[in-house]
């Protein structure tokens, strides 16, 4: 435990002694804003509800998580560094919990800081603050699994660039499991069992049953299991490859 | 303690380690050399416990580094080649989060980060970012790093790599002044600097024990121990080197054309002749006709051995 608050600590303040936080968080401000407002209709609906700002959520996540999340091992290797950090008296599996849990609590605050517009819609008529709130937590754990997915990614590599991509590609996967495009796709040729388990892969199913208004357990366990498969895979990755 | 049992590490089809073992007890500075691609950076890594050994093992004051990694790790302070560190980080910063890292807190590590920021002297650049700093800086912020926690075992891979001589000296000094009660393992490209702060020498090459034992028998494995050096004007170097050459102390010489006015002689010498050699050559000197400019013993080279002993294999 000592190990991992040690990480979270290093790796959160890290953040925010390099530019890196603050070009994250105001693109994150404004993309998800500017979405929200302007290309989310939300004026048009007519609607007291925060649906359209939740809708882009994936996205916004797709295009900024691989931004963050690719330093955090291929870093390390590069520069060397991985050396000191497994030659202290911490375990492989916390270094990896500690970076993850910073990066998420990272995301967590950019995420926090957009309440204005939870603020904004009470103001403006009478939400369904149960809804808004069980969307938060929904959109919380969905940033979560990307982020499990880009740490996985940048432990393969000394390369930022490469864990970058690989991180957009698989991600981008996880995100389109369950268009109609991707389910046909499979139907062609798969068994129904597969298709279906593809389709229950796909983060956007997932996040839309939860902004729906019901955190169901299945779907916080889909993103919590995401999660600690791919932390898994960041260990084993990091425990084999770390001297390469 | 460090003791090191038929350690091997492969890599695909090469052998960087093969089949080591030794033993390092407290008090000692083990010099730890060999050429380029020996395997001693890969032992070290093997011992501190970032690379697993494809087989042997090693403990570390009797935690196997296999069985109880988080000990061994524990007892060990590390320097890595080329003292890698956190660029955005302060060397505060840095000092803390190890030492956080190692269960360090409170009044200890306020004050043992005091301690090895003087011994260092890094004191006017600790809230400097790491980045900023120089490269004989960084080299000290590592240093600090690795003994932050007083550890009974110190690792060293190559600590006055790209200092300069002043500051390769505080080095060494620093060195020396941890060694009690230590056992303290260092790599290095320079000879001198075994002799100066190691008490046992080892030599690898590819991955092999090719010697173990002070830097002084080191020294004296050169076929240049016990060798008499004269230098004499260049008009009598022909008759010097005959009258030399005949001596019954001396097993050979070798004639050095030295540039400017004098020749340089190394008379090596014979094989019962080695405290006489000196006394001979004097005596033969005054009894001849040619002069001596002047004479040395020398004490024995260790890159003489080093070569021999990492180059023989090689050339079988």
């Amino acid at each position: 435990m000592r190990g991992i608050i040690t990480i979270f600590k290093r790796e959160l303040v890290g953040y925010f002694s390099t530019p890196v936080a603050y070009v994250f968080l105001v693109i994150f401000l404004l993309v998800a804003g500017g979405f929200t407002w302007k290309l989310g209709g939300y004026y048009d609906a007519n609607q007291a509800d925060l649906a359209p700002f939740f809708s882009w959520h994936p996205w916004v996540y797709l295009a900024l998580i691989p931004a963050l999340s690719m330093r955090l091992w291929a870093e390390e290797r590069r520069s060397g560094t991985v050396e000191l950090l497994m030659t202290l008296p911490i375990s492989a599996a916390q270094a990896v919990i500690g970076k993850f849990l910073a990066a998420w609590a990272f995301t967590g605050v950019a995420l926090a800081l957009t309440a204005t517009h939870w603020w904004t819609v009470n103001y403006l008529g009478d939400p369904d603050n149960g809804v808004i709130a069980a969307s938060y937590i929904g959109s919380l754990l969905m940033a979560g699994a990307f982020i499990a997915v880009g740490s996985a990614l940048s432990a393969i590599t000394k390369n930022q660039v490469i864990a970058f991509v690989l991180t957009f590609v698989v991600s981008l996967l996880f995100v389109l499991a369950g268009f109609p495009a991707v389910t046909d796709f499979f139907q062609g040729f798969a068994p129904a069992w597969l298709v279906d388990a593809i389709r229950n892969m796909s983060f956007l199913e997932r996040f839309g049953a939860i902004t729906r208004g019901v955190i169901e357990a299945r779907d916080a366990v889909f993103f919590l299991s995401v999660i600690a498969l791919f932390l898994f895979f960041t260990t084993t990755t990091i425990e084999l490859k770390k001297a390469d | 303690m460090i003791e090191i049992r038929n350690l091997t590490k492969r890599f695909g089809t090469l052998t960087a380690v093969d089949d080591l073992s030794f033993r390092v007890s407290p008090g000692e500075v083990l010099g730890f050399l060999g050429p380029n691609g020996a395997g001693k950076s890969t032992t070290m890594k093997m011992v501190t416990g970032f690379l697993p050994p494809t087989s042997g093992t090693a403990t570390v004051c009797g935690h196997d580094i296999l069985a109880a990694p988080a000990d061994a790790k524990a007892a060990i302070g590390y320097l890595p080649e080329g003292a890698p560190l956190y660029p955005d980080m302060t060397p505060r910063q840095m000092l803390r989060f190890v030492g956080e890292a190692r269960g360090m807190g409170g009044a200890r590590l306020a004050e043992r980060m005091e301690t090895v920021t003087e011994l260092v002297e890094l004191g006017h650049v600790m809230n400097q970012r790491i980045e900023t700093l120089s490269k004989g800086f960084k080299r000290r912020v590592g240093l600090a790093l690795a003994i932050l926690h007083d550890p009974e075992v110190l690792v060293l891979d190559e600590p006055t790599d790209g200092l300069d001589p002043n500051q390769k000296h505080q080095v060494r000094d620093l060195i020396r002044s941890m060694a009690a009660g230590k056992v303290i393992v260092l790599s290095t490209h320079i000879l001198e600097e075994v002799e100066a702060v190691c008490t046992r020498a080892i030599i690898v090459s590819e991955g092999q024990l090719r010697f173990d034992g002070t830097p002084r028998e080191l020294r004296e494995r050169s076929r240049f121990a016990g060798a008499v050096e004269v230098t004499v004007p260049k008009e009598h170097a022909d008759a010097a080197s005959a009258s030399l050459g005949a001596m019954d102390a001396a097993a050979g010489i070798e004639l050095i054309e030295a540039t400017g006015e004098e020749a340089r002689i190394t008379v090596f010498p014979g094989e019962h002749a080695k405290g006489a050699l000196l006394v001979a050559v004097q005596e033969a000197a005054a009894a001849s006709s040619w002069s001596l400019s002047s004479i040395s013993v020398d004490r024995g080279r260790m890159d003489d051995v080093f070569r021999t002993v990492t180059t023989a294999s090689a050339g079988a």
